[in-house]
């Protein structure tokens, strides 16, 4: 109980004190406050995006089985669907149609796809938005497509894909299969890869060796892997940008060391007077800790605040370069707000404690002032 | 509290080319109930003298007693408790913090202490009322006069009700009314049982009669006791 | 795999931990060759002050090691997706030789500095400093075990390597795979019961043993730190069971996950302050003959003891009550 007062004493000479020298103050915060907005931004945003990515995933196949002629992706035939036969636990399987068209007029890279669950005439095509923006188009409107042979065929816009699928769906055109068929000269008996279903995600591995025992030339890519994969990415795009803020980190630090250290004529006076009336070096020492833990507990709350409106509702647009990759078609999304320990922890080290170990020398050094020289 | 010092000795920056003898062999016994009037010019070591019997700082070599306890070998954590209860300190320049009210500041030196904040209130709003500056309570102190300020700084060395009371050049920024109204602010305390101990080279101090005994010092040596 | 910003933070807290403590440790020599309480001399004072900073760098250096350990089984957590075979932090705590040592060498120094801590805090109340040479020669100790952490750790993530099939927590705790946690695991139910209410039955006497008779403190922390490992190896073998609700299931960190109520806080949380409370408390009952130290040592001592015990009672009810209200039933199976 005696703690807690002496605590709130403390407190309060502190709060009072920092009021006192607003300048200063005001201008430490404010990068402090930066810092913890770039890299909780960088945090939340990774963190957001890799989340929606596995939600998306789910709804993928559990296996793509692909064929492979001489190390390089083929054409799958549709007959390897009986060969597959029978496996336990696969639920379900098909082949799969589709691929990449590059529109040079927008420099745009298409994934051009047959669907399964959606009915469309050969005239008929159904575009991502981000094929929409990009070239202008909306429901009604006309969008051309050229083959292999030179030919050019036109399709009407049925309907535009759903929003909130963007960030996987916004390159996107589905058009029927014979369509497909008809401009990719892909002919009927031969698929580009099928897909599996597997009901429990332990047999999966089992699955996919019998598979590689049964037909050799394939190579089956696990759902787990793909999201595995992009976890890894995602972390390690994340570290990049946390490496490059290092140099930014270590400025903040010096600087932190230096207001610290640089105490003015009037603040070394004022901790004389407080240890001539009777403060110990060890209050003045927990009173100047109070201080660092105030503004960086401010610089945490309105850092992270700001990158928390930063990147769930203007959806990150300091960073969109460097994290989403390299595409034209970018999509446009609001992201699902996601908040762990995790990163809280990680950004309390990257901020808070640097700040502390910056200043504990600092502080001490102010706080063991021999109060005889006030008398002087 | 009788306040006995035997063989005292500071040295400043031992074993360094600037090395400073500020006292030497000083023994000194300071009365309780009294008041004591430390004079010497400046150089004298005169604050030295006082910051040690004040427990502000350890001697080199000597002893400290206060009523029978040693002071001087204790770290400077326990001094530091003690000194809180036992001394009360009116510096030459008040030295109060700006930007506090006259209340905050005098409230100041209890904080440490951890005592319930109504009571410590109280105390000081009673302390505030004796000296007459209930008035500018609330105000800054920036905005009191050398009189006021004065009084406030003796309200701050009060507050944790302390049995000595030290005054280093008390009346050193006040013109001489306001010096004799401090000397009557001294006997006020000494007839309360206070223990008093003054630095000056003030006449209207030494010569006063509030002051029982005066010791003159010089060169870091006593004169006279 | 390196650039993952929380295994950044924990390599970047490690080395600077690592570093105020070698700076501490430094001083620590400097004191336990210098100090002489007697003198007034300008050194002394010195090296008074420089106690100050030693205390506030390694009650920030603990602290945050604190944090680090829980940083550390989350960030296990949630790499698990990356991994082949992981299904939580077990898996990726397996990946190579380092990942268990990393763990047990926080948990270490997590005791160490709050037996530490307790030492400085005990040593600031006796006006003599009675304990100077003691707490800062441990803290020579307690410096080469902060040294070996951050190497460990760094090596281990280092050698991470997500291609690698790791074992998860189904192959590694099931009964008949190598290594300590089998072994662990492969405790049948009756006997863990046994281990843990019997090491729990000692703590409790010894802990009441130690309020009404105001001696053998010391036993009462041996018999605490006993009953932390006891308490560890029936989470494993028979508590996590009835959390998860699979006789096959044994795995300590997927209980801090959010579907099962986060019941491993409410387990850990309790079990590691009563263990670190019963260990300061043999600490300073240890002192209660110095005589600057005698009175706070009484006043102290019974009360970090009573607290401790309150904590221990709070950890075996809940471990009781998770494993009677659960749904697995194994009766005539383990019973």
């Amino acid at each position: 109980m005696d703690f807690i007062r002496k605590q709130a004493y403390l407190i309060d000479f502190t709060l009072s004190s920092l009021l006192r020298r607003k300048g200063k103050n005001l201008g430490l915060l404010l990068v402090y406050t930066l810092i913890v907005f770039l890299l909780a931004s960088v945090m939340l945003f990774t963190h957001a995006l890799r989340k929606e990515a596995s939600i998306i995933l789910q709804q993928s196949p559990e296996i793509i089985v692909q064929r492979l002629v001489a190390g390089r992706h083929a054409l799958i035939p549709a007959d390897y669907l009986e060969k597959i036969g029978q496996l336990r636990g696969v639920v379900s399987k098909r082949g799969r149609l589709w691929g990449y068209f590059y529109n040079p007029s927008v420099k745009a890279n298409y994934t051009v796809m047959a669907p399964e669950h959606l009915e469309l005439t050969t005239t008929e095509v159904v575009i991502g938005a981000g094929v929409a923006r990009a070239l202008g188009v909306g429901v009604g409107d006309y969008f051309t497509l050229r083959s292999d042979d030179g030919n050019t065929y036109s399709f009407q816009i049925k309907e535009l894909l759903d929003e909130d699928s963007e960030l996987v769906s916004s390159d996107l055109v589905l058009i029927s299969e014979k369509a497909y068929r008809v401009i990719t000269g892909i002919p009927e008996g031969q698929f580009t890869d099928i897909i599996l279903s597997v009901r429990n995600p332990r047999e999966v591995r089992k699955v996919a060796e019998k598979l590689t025992e049964k037909l050799p030339d394939i190579r089956p890519i696990l759902r787990e892997e793909i999201l595995r994969t992009y976890d890894s990415i995602f972390s390690w795009r994340q570290g990049i940008v946390f490496v490059l803020l290092f140099g930014a980190l270590m400025a903040f630090v010096i600087f932190a060391w230096d207001k610290a250290s640089g105490l003015s004529a009037e603040e070394k006076r004022e901790i004389g007077i407080l240890k001539a009336v009777g403060w110990e070096s060890g209050d003045v020492l927990r009173m100047k800790f109070w201080e660092g833990m105030i503004i960086s507990l401010s610089a945490f709350m309105l850092g992270y605040l700001a990158a928390y409106l930063h990147v769930f509702y203007s959806s990150a647009v300091l960073f969109e370069p460097v994290l989403k990759g390299w595409a034209t078609l970018y999509p446009q999304f609001r992201l699902t707000p996601f908040i762990d320990g995790l990163q809280l922890a990680t950004l309390f080290f990257f901020t808070i404690f640097p700040y502390v170990v910056a200043t504990i020398i600092p502080i001490w050094r102010a706080s063991v002032t021999d109060p005889d020289a006030i008398m002087r | 509290m009788l306040i006995t010092l035997t063989d005292i000795n500071k040295v400043f920056n031992q074993g360094k080319h600037n090395e400073f003898q500020a006292i030497r062999d000083i023994s000194l016994q300071i009365e309780a109930g009294k008041v004591t009037c430390i004079k010497g010019a400046s150089g004298s070591g005169k604050t030295t003298l006082l910051s040690i019997i004040g427990c502000l700082s350890r001697p080199t070599s000597g002893r400290v007693t206060l009523d029978k306890e040693v002071l001087s070998g204790l770290p400077e954590r326990f001094l530091t408790d003690i000194r809180r209860h036992t001394f009360g300190f009116v510096f030459q320049k008040f030295n109060l913090i700006q930007g506090l009210s006259v209340l905050e500041n005098i409230m100041l030196p209890a904080y440490p202490l951890s005592l319930n904040h109504k009571a410590l209130k109280t105390s000081a709003q009673q302390l505030i009322v004796h000296f007459g500056l209930d008035r500018v309570m609330h105000n800054p102190v920036e905005w009191l006069s050398g009189g006021e300020s004065q009084r406030v700084a003796i309200c701050r060395a009060l507050i944790n009700k302390p049995q000595i009371l030290i005054a280093d050049e008390p009346t050193a920024n006040l013109d001489t009314r306001l010096s004799q109204e401090f000397m009557e602010l001294i006997d006020e305390l000494r007839k309360t049982g206070k223990t008093i101990l003054i630095t000056s080279h003030d006449p209207v101090v030494f010569d006063s009669p509030v002051v029982d005994r005066i010791v003159e010092m010089r060169d870091g040596q006593i004169l006279e006791s | 795999m390196l650039l993952n910003p929380a295994i950044l933070a924990l390599i970047l807290v490690s080395a600077v931990i690592t570093l105020m403590l070698m700076l501490a440790s430094g001083f620590a020599i400097q004191l336990l060759m210098l100090w002489d309480i007697k003198s007034g001399s300008e050194l002394q004072l010195r090296l008074e002050r420089r106690t100050y900073l030693i205390s506030v760098l390694l009650t920030w250096a603990f602290v945050s090691e604190l944090i680090s350990l829980i940083l550390f089984v989350y960030n296990a957590e949630s790499m698990s997706g990356q991994f082949v075979g992981a299904m939580c932090a077990t898996g990726v705590l397996n990946v190579n030789a380092w990942g268990w040592p990393t763990l047990f060498l926080k948990i270490s120094i997590f005791f160490s500095g709050a037996t530490w801590l307790t030492f400085n805090y005990l040593d600031n109340q006796g006006f003599d400093y009675p304990l100077v040479r003691i707490k800062y020669f441990l803290l020579l100790l307690i410096t080469p075990l902060v040294a070996t952490e951050f190497y460990v750790q760094t090596r281990y993530f280092l050698e991470m390597n997500p291609d690698v099939i790791t074992s998860c927590c189904g192959s590694l705790f099931s009964a008949d795979a190598e290594g300590v946690a089998a072994e662990v695991s492969s405790l049948s139910p009756k006997a863990a019961v046994g281990v843990l209410y019997g090491s729990g039955f000692m703590v409790m006497l010894s802990g009441t043993w130690y309020l009404l008779r105001k001696n053998s403190a010391l036993l009462f922390s041996v018999s605490s730190a006993v009953g932390f490992i006891a308490a560890l190896m029936s989470i494993i073998s028979y508590i996590s069971l009835y959390i998860y609700e699979h006789p096959h299931h044994h795995c300590p960190f997927c209980i801090l996950k959010s579907g099962h109520d986060y019941a491993g806080y409410a387990l850990y949380v309790p079990l590691f302050l009563a263990t670190s409370f019963a260990l300061a408390a043999g600490v300073i009952s240890a002192c209660r003959k110095i005589p600057s130290l005698s009175a706070s040592v009484e006043i102290y001592a019974p009360k970090l003891a009573f607290t401790a015990l309150a904590l221990f009672t709070i950890f075996y009810a809940i471990a009781t009550w998770l494993v009677l209200r659960s749904s697995l039933t194994m009766e005539s199976v383990w019973w």
